[in-house]
């Protein structure tokens, strides 16, 4: 994988494999309904989202640097919008997607704009502390859910023709939307702004002696890996159809940050092989034992013992 | 009447900031001595309360369970240690959290597969399930006095032990400046596993203290953990001194709010609103306090590192 990189600061997205596996990925569906195994098709719908959940960490962990263990708040923000406004009357996703969107900007903006004058352990314990805080007051607010949780009434209205409710649908727009987060990012850290960043976790104190202003590029890739989160939740809620706070406990954050890890940190593609293994992994486990987090746990271990570098290519920061 | 209450309150919060203690004194060792994230620390808590419940169950006598367990949890910290999270110290945070992140699953779902999904029940021993008269009207249950007192004993000993004795001096070196006491001739590997099983038998004591309070159950590590994190933050990574600080800070606050707030919210928003924020406001309270120390003092109250 190494000749994915042609500066160590350059993500380039060759296009041949990129298009083989988009091509791959459009004809899943179909390829699913000849085998005769459209069960599987929710369960890849779920690696994609997943996925760019997991791509949105990997920008401020990989790229920047930067430990964060409350991602999942940004997740569930964006899912808890969708719901909340949908039990508002508000099915329309034309309104409520931004809607979510803006939320877990927003609140990325607040929580970054103070976790950021923290660094290191402090800075993993601090974004902890905040993801907590939203997750103790979803569990408190009655008026949506409390512990219980919320249920989407029907999935949100894009237009007439489209109907979420349909599995097939619903991948493919999901598909479309991941791609596109995913174009999104690679085009961001070959630019000024992702060389900038990549430059900020290599050596922040010479970046910022050349005149970077260190605090606000990191907050702006905060706030944005924020607000893609907020899209992974949009997908999410609208999958299960159900959001509740234990989409938002640390547990979550955690198992973004596995998905992370065993991908690639840093690495470009890191985040969608992370979940696309923490998925795949748990469905086949399940399948034979019903301890089967036991041997998650022992595989999980295997890797971080035995393969230092991760599955994919797994670069060392400092 | 409210002085009773406020009294009561006190000795609770106590009560909790001192096992928060025990727990967050193994964390803090771990995390200064060895830069170690052990995400595995509250799953020492929740393998030590349910080898109490299982040796109590089968000895028949809680304080047999407690010795038992306590012994069999240091053995299982120690192996630990030595087997998997020694190869995870050179290592980054990153795989440090995964590591451990792993060893909580399989803690977690070994024990289920052991002692199955039900919570177990861990009795206090009969001479201590009653209520004591501490003062004319108010009595304060006996076996809360007995986690009152072991939490003191044992954070004396610890004082003593770090303060006091070689073995601290070299914790305390190695804390500081583990290059340093490396360079002194401290043999901190040595030292380490010395240290982490001490931690695990400080956080099965926590666990058979707050088992029979508590529910025995999978997932009763998790959010003590959490606790424990926020305690050794707010009190300066590798600090004994600002875990303890913290922990008191921690456990004092998180009881007063619970018990204050709900009256307090009612008198001034009624009690609908008071039934709906009053418990979000109490468990929030703790991380308001965390960010707020971390933003005035990004290392914590009491710096251990220069």
């Amino acid at each position: 994988m190494a000749d994915f990189f042609s500066s160590p600061l350059d993500h380039r997205l060759r296009k041949v494999p990129a298009l083989v596996l988009l091509a791959a990925l459009v004809a899943l569906p179909w390829m699913l309904q000849a085998a005769g195994q459209d069960f599987y098709l929710g369960l890849a719908t779920r690696v994609l989202i997943f996925g760019l959940a997991a791509t949105s960490l990997n920008l401020v962990l990989g790229f920047g640097g930067l430990v964060s263990f409350g991602h999942a708040a940004f997740v569930g923000a964006g899912a808890y919008t969708v719901a909340i406004l949908m039990q508002d009357g508000i099915a329309s996703a034309w309104i409520a997607w931004p809607a979510a969107v803006l939320v877990s900007a927003l609140l990325a903006a607040a929580i970054g704009a103070i976790s950021l004058r923290t660094r290191g352990v402090y800075f993993i314990m601090i974004t902890l502390a905040f993801a907590q805080m939203l997750y103790y007051v979803m569990t408190s607010l009655k008026a949506y859910g409390g512990e219980d949780g919320l249920s989407l009434m029907s999935k949100s209205l894009v237009a007439e023709a489209v109907d979420l409710g349909d599995e097939r649908t619903f991948y493919l727009l999901t598909l479309a939307v991941c791609a596109l987060a995913f174009l999104f990012v690679q085009r961001l850290l070959n630019a000024r702004f992702g060389h900038t960043l990549q430059g900020l976790r290599e050596n922040e104190t010479r970046m910022a002696a050349i005149g970077f202003p260190v605090f606000r590029y990191r907050l702006a890739a905060f706030v944005l890996a924020g607000a893609l989160a907020g899209v992974a939740g949009v997908l999410l809620v609208n999958q299960s159809g159900f959001v509740s706070p234990s989409l938002l406990d640390w547990h979550q954050s955690g198992l973004l940050l596995m998905m992370v890890i065993l991908g690639g940190v840093g690495h470009l593609y890191g985040g969608l092989a992370g979940a696309a293994i923490f998925l795949l992994l748990e469905e086949l486990l399940s399948g034979y034992t019903t301890h089967w987090k036991f041997v998650l746990g022992l595989v999980l271990l295997a890797v971080v013992l035995l393969a230092p570098n991760g599955v994919m290519s797994f670069r060392r920061r400092r | 009447m409210t002085g009773i209450l406020v009294l009561e309150q006190s000795l609770n919060g106590l009560q909790f900031g001192l096992m928060l203690f025990l727990l967050a004194a193994g964390l803090t060792l771990v995390f200064g001595i060895m830069d170690m994230i052990n995400l595995a620390h509250g799953s020492l808590y929740m393998v030590g309360a349910y080898l109490i419940a299982a040796a109590s169950l089968a000895s028949g006598s809680f304080w047999l369970g407690l010795v038992a367990g306590v012994a069999g949890t240091a053995l299982f910290g120690v192996l630990l240690e030595t087997t998997v999270l020694r190869r995870l110290y050179e290592r980054d945070h990153l795989s440090q959290v995964l590591g451990t992140f792993a060893i909580l699953l399989m803690c977690n779902e070994g024990v289920r597969w052991i002692w199955g999904s039900q919570p177990m029940t861990l009795n206090p021993p009969p001479a201590l399930s009653g209520p004591v008269e501490l003062l004319p009207g108010f009595s304060y249950p006996a076996f809360r006095l007995l986690v009152i007192a072991t939490g003191l004993l044992v954070a004396g000993g610890l004082w003593v032990l770090v303060t006091r004795t070689r073995l601290g001096m070299q914790v305390r070196a190695g804390a500081s400046d583990r290059e340093m006491a490396l360079a002194m001739g401290v043999n901190v590997r040595r030292l380490f596993t010395a240290v982490f099983g001490l931690g695990a038998a400080l956080c099965a004591v926590a666990g058979g203290m707050l088992g029979p309070l508590l529910a025995v159950q999978v997932g009763m590590g998790e959010n003590i953990l959490i606790l424990a994190f926020v305690v050794i933050v707010i009190g300066g990574i590798g600090s004994v001194r600002g875990a303890f600080i913290g922990a008191l800070l921690i456990g004092v606050i998180d009881t007063a709010a619970r018990a204050l707030l709900p009256p307090l919210l009612e008198r001034l928003a009624g009690p609908a609103a008071a039934s709906d924020v009053a418990p979000a406001l109490a468990s929030i309270l703790i991380y308001v306090l965390m960010a707020a120390v971390l933003f005035w003092k990004p290392q914590g109250l009491f710096p251990s590192h220069g």
